[in-house]
């Protein structure tokens, strides 16, 4: 079938195209990880995991299992300790993390052994025959467990299972604290969810010689792309990373799949062929990763009209059973910005990371936003009743005005861009906040078992992370001794073919967001070709096209930086085409204009008398692929590589303020829900969400984004959250125990978009992949506690928790 | 998730599984549509050593009336009797039916298998046990019995079918004039297992209940009728307050067992909000099809 022929015009970004990702995807001919075969016999992994929260490890009895036909070895959490150096982190505690359990196991889950057969049937088979002995050790299941007088020690090398513990002081918190008219003290708790994407981990390692080529649906950040190959021992140029064209979906949960690619490593390095292990959904669920639970207490200092004046937070970070980079990021992912969108001066955070029995945590969409907009959204809301205000009243007496635009926060972020309060009053509007609250209240005077309520939020959404934010786990001190460490690049390279097709290559490894369809059209515009001439390979290959450090897809850069690199890697090749055309068209390079797929030179007869006034980019690229030697001074042909980086990333300052993320930008929700008082069932009525993330490159893909990551909120906020017991058994290991709200229970929310360009970035554009996950629980816990008027709502908000905070239970 | 080694058995004629039902007892398990089995097989939570399917058995799949019942085979599939009409009149089935997991589950589930498997939570089995039903069994020693729902479901998951006996089909008792039912459940989402579930029938005359079957479903290790509930019915009208009385009874008869998304304390809530709402639903019902 042919596409139909998109017509040549100028501006292209901006147009909702059609995705050119789609129509492979609709077909079913999309390639995901389970489809790869890129080699003759690979066998197939089957990974035995630890059914002890804590316990030391006695013996790992194998010899069963390799007497069961097929199977091909066991590589044993021993050998994985003989093999490998621990995985490095940011925080130097004493913790030792391996991809397998070497003498002591940690969480349910881990992995104490590998099985490789001939297919993964075979593989479990044996699996099961594998014998570990468990000596049984006192388990710390939850913060609290881990947190009480005499907790067992998980690791014995940090002497406590607080391992960080870091205090920053902007302004003076305790004096306006003191003066302040009224003060919210409360803690929150956000618990622990996951991402959930359709296609979960996998893995196919060969291992030859003396390196490896995986083929895994990793998704970066790429840092860890050097923590793997540290941990099996050989240079980053030995660990040859491949991903799949296509992905079933990651929200950073991907991130987290590098320890399997050092097991798998392993296993192939010691059975002698390539080795596949595909992870099933009760292995994803149990111990993929999740999100960190968060307590946060908060101080918060308001005056007597509503104004914030004083913020003291103490996060405390359940991190699980070790600190896998790049954790603790969750906890200083937001730390620039940790004051929201709100003017507040005075601050102080108190930073904890705490190891727990459970299951690494890591990258899951909001990384860190979640939790923060939680708590700070749930205190204005809190801070508005007693005060008896209006709370958007209070959110917009409180917002960083569009004038003060860029805004440094106390923290150190800079909001390079925005119309905070223009987005409030935008979804004031779409709401009909005015007649929600009349009938509200006509609700209230009447009675019944429907009870209504309306709630906000308000957040910065922060998006490219600055690589050097983590270092903030360290003090200045510690810092100071080491390689200043920020920044977020991209490398990218360009070609135009001797037709004039353009090749764009960069590692950006999407999962789904139309990378491929967007690079076309910033170079479209940028070069002047029309956007299906462009085609666009985002995967990694590592050993064709060395990533950045911070390459990837996460923390919503794609807008930002990979955009930014592709429009100045089309800026470089469109300049050589200018460089190019100026002698035929007799005219200065930078009067050459590119457009509908010629060079253009101005109106009326050239400079030099040449009759041309445009020619053919087809003409000047096969020149330049077929007479190279002809090429202007400075012009070394139609290929380029360049890497971007986004300015305006420092590392942390002395003081521990650091703009931890290259732009900034803004949402404001309102959710409203109704609450049937009988049974505790909330329903999400009407859901408004507007947004402010610069320019919009892809309006549908944009929509898309606030739609996904709204899935993502509203699951944390009604149905979401893994349930361990006691023991440290994981109790949500299926789609029954673990329910993600589906299409049908999705309400179809209100979008508006409010476009303040970002000065700093090419495009002007944002990210916005991860608002909507960040406001959503904040808001429909709002809504929930206006509803019911009380304050003690706790996520997520089960008919049974909301009947029990009803006072029935 | 791959299922542990099995033999595989697909007989062609009801007589061929039978006999190898009555060689193999509870080392196999027969295969209908899978939609239970399969996932408890990759997981590893059902290990039978030999796997009777019986998909190509013929004959097994007829929906027909007779003398007061639907008589469904116990292969038809949940969607065909959802599609064929035949549940319209018996409310409590035709309530049950959308709510048993997804259309693309019931294309391939079984009547048939989804009462023999009797999850605690099984909308099917809770509506049979309301409208009176029974299903046939067969063995090749003792031949066709008919057993009541009643006598049915003795424990979690499991059935008083002897080990050498196939369910065949499934007879649920059609209202007779004057009687209806009803079935109602909260589920965190459509096509999830139930928090709670419960179903009432009634047969009024003049107005007033003169037999009751009240059954509650997904708190305890079975579905169960609560003859308590049941009696404070029975010559009253059907009104708001009745229905009240007997939820309130069954909510006092029932001991939930509690589940992750539902603490015992809120089941048995559950189980009142939603006896009262069946028994509205099904008195509604009794008034309207007069």
């Amino acid at each position: 079938m042919t596409r139909p022929t998109i017509k040549p015009r100028t501006n292209w970004l901006g147009l909702p195209l059609e995705r050119v990702e789609d129509e492979a995807l609709l077909r079913g001919e999309g390639w995901f990880m389970d489809d790869l075969e890129p080699l003759p016999g690979i066998a197939e992994a089957a990974v035995v995991r630890s059914t002890a929260a804590h316990a030391r490890i006695r013996s790992v009895d194998i010899a069963a299992a390799l007497e069961v036909d097929g199977v091909l070895g066991v590589l044993t959490g021993g050998q994985v300790g003989e093999m490998t150096r621990p995985f490095a982190s940011v925080l130097r505690a004493g913790l030792e993390y391996r991809a397998a359990a070497v003498d002591v196991a940690r969480y349910v889950g881990e992995p104490v052994a590998v099985v490789v057969a001939r297919d993964r049937y075979v593989a479990e088979d044996a699996a099961e025959l594998v014998e570990v002995e468990y000596d049984p050790l006192p388990v710390a299941a939850s913060l609290e467990a881990a947190l009480a007088e005499g907790a067992p020690v998980l690791h014995a090398g940090a002497g406590n299972n607080v391992v960080s513990d870091r205090h920053f002081a902007y302004g003076d918190a305790g004096g306006a604290l003191a003066g302040a008219d009224l003060v919210v003290r409360t803690t929150f708790r956000h618990p622990r969810s996951s991402c959930t994407p359709v296609e979960g981990y996998g893995v196919i390692c060969h291992w030859e010689g003396d390196g490896v080529t995986a083929w895994s649906n990793f998704q970066g950040p790429f840092t860890l792309h050097g923590v793997a190959a540290a941990a099996l021992g050989i240079p980053i140029s030995k660990l040859r990373l491949v991903s799949p064209p296509d992905s079933g979906g990651s929200f950073g949960v991907k991130a987290s799949v590098y320890p399997y690619i050092v097991l798998m490593a392993l296993a192939s390095r010691m059975c002698g062929v390539p080795v596949r292990w595909t992870e099933d959904r009760v292995e994803h669920l149990l111990a993929s990763s999740m999100a960190t639970e968060r307590l946060t207490d908060v101080e918060a200092g308001f005056s007597a009209t509503g104004d914030l004046v004083a913020l003291r937070l103490s996060l405390t970070d359940d991190v699980g059973a070790y600190v896998r980079a790049p954790e603790p990021a969750t906890l200083y992912r937001m730390h620039g910005g940790i004051t929201g969108p709100y003017r507040v001066r005075d601050v102080e955070v108190r930073s904890r990371v705490v190891v727990t029995n459970r299951c690494p945590t890591g990258l899951n969409r909001g990384f860190g936003g979640p939790q923060l907009a939680f708590a700070l959204e749930r205190t204005m809301a809190v801070a508005a009743t007693r005060l008896g205000l209006d709370p958007a009243e209070v959110l917009a007496r409180n917002m960083v005005p569009a004038e003060a635009m860029p805004y440094r926060a106390p923290a150190g972020a800079v909001y390079d861009s925005g119309d905070y309060g223009a987005c409030l009053a935008e979804a004031l509007r779409l709401a009909r906040y005015g007649d929600v609250r009349d009938e509200q209240a006509a609700r209230r005077a009447r009675g019944g078992a429907r009870s209504l309520g309306v709630g906000l939020a308000c957040v910065v959404e922060p998006s490219a992370s600055n690589m050097g934010y983590i270092t903030l786990a360290r003090t200045a001190e510690e810092r100071a001794g080491g390689p200043p460490m920020e920044g977020n690049a991209e490398t990218v390279t360009i070609a135009m073919a001797p037709d004039g097709s353009v090749r764009v290559g960069f590692t950006s490894t999407p999962q789904g967001q139309g990378h491929r369809t967007v690079a076309a059209q910033i170079v479209a515009d940028v070069v002047g070709v029309a956007p299906d001439t462009v085609s666009v390979m985002p995967g990694a290959d590592t050993a064709v096209r060395p990533p950045t450090v911070s390459a990837g897809n996460y923390s919503s850069r794609f807008a930002v930086t990979v955009a930014g690199a592709v429009h100045t890697a089309a800026g470089r090749l469109a300049q050589r085409l200018r460089l190019i055309a100026a002698p035929v068209l007799g005219c200065a390079p930078e009067a050459v204009e590119l457009i509908d797929g010629a060079a253009r030179g101005p109106d009326g007869p050239g400079a030099g008398g040449v009759p041309e006034v445009a020619v053919p980019l087809r003409r000047l690229a096969g020149a330049a692929h077929w007479d190279p030697a002809a090429l202007p001074e400075g012009v070394d042909g139609l290929a380029l590589t360049i890497t971007y980086a986004v300015p305006g990333l420092d590392p942390p300052s002395p003081d521990d303020r650091v703009n931890s993320s290259a732009a900034y930008g803004f949402l404001a929700d309102v959710a409203v829900v109704e609450v049937d008082t009988d049974t505790g069932e909330v329903t999400v009525r009407d859901y408004v969400s507007v947004h402010d993330a610069g320019r919009v490159l892809h309006p549908a893909l944009a929509e898309g984004q606030i739609l996904g990551g709204l899935a993502h909120g509203l699951g944390a906020a009604l149905t979401e959250r893994h349930v361990y017991d006691g023991d440290g058994n994981l109790l949500t290991t299926t789609f029954l125990d673990y329910p993600c709200p589906t299409a049908t229970e999705l309400p179809v929310p209100v979008t508006a978009m409010i476009e303040s360009p970002s000065p700093v970035t090419p495009t002007g554009a944002k990210g916005l992949g991860e608002g909507t996950t960040m406001t959503a629980p904040a808001a429909v816990a709002n809504a929930v506690a206006d509803a019911l008027g009380i304050e003690d709502v706790e996520l997520p908000l089960t008919p049974a928790r909301v009947w029990e905070r009803l006072g029935r239970g | 998730m791959k299922p542990p080694p099995f033999r595989y058995e697909c007989p062609a004629s009801l007589a061929e599984a039978l006999a190898l039902r009555a060689e193999h007892g509870d080392d196999a398990r027969p295969l209908a549509g899978g939609q239970s089995l399969v996932p408890m097989l990759n997981m590893r939570l059902a290990r039978p050593a030999v796997l009777v399917d019986l998909n190509r058995l013929s004959g097994l799949g007829r929906i027909s009336a007779d003398d007061g019942h639907l008589e469904v085979g116990a292969m038809a599939r949940q969607r065909e009797l959802e599609r064929s009409g035949a549940a319209d009149t018996i409310g409590a089935l035709r309530d049950a039916l959308p709510l048993v997991g997804h259309v693309a589950t019931r294309n391939r589930g079984t009547v048939g298998g989804s009462i023999a498997h009797a999850d605690p939570a099984g909308e099917l089995p809770l509506a049979l046990l309301t409208v009176g039903g029974s299903v046939m069994a067969e063995s090749s020693d003792r031949g066709r019995r008919e057993m009541a729902a009643a006598d049915l479901f003795t424990g979690f998951l499991t059935t008083a079918l002897e080990p050498d006996e196939l369910l065949t089909a499934v007879r649920f008792g059609a209202p007779g004039p004057d009687e209806a039912s009803a079935l109602v459940e909260m589920a965190p989402r459509h096509g999830d297992f139930a928090l709670a579930a419960a179903a009432a029938s009634l047969r009024l005359e003049d107005g007033r209940v003169v037999a009751a079957r009240v059954a509650v479903g997904a708190v305890t290790d079975r579905p169960v009728l609560v003859d308590s509930a049941a009696r404070t019915l029975v010559g009253h009208e059907p009104t708001d307050e009745a229905a009240q009385a007997a939820a309130a009874a069954a909510a006092d008869a029932i001991e939930p067992t509690g589940s992750l998304h539902a603490p015992a304390s809120y089941q048995r809530h559950l189980v009142e909000i939603l006896v009262a709402r069946a028994v509205r639903r099904a008195a509604a019902r009794a008034g309207i099809d007069r």
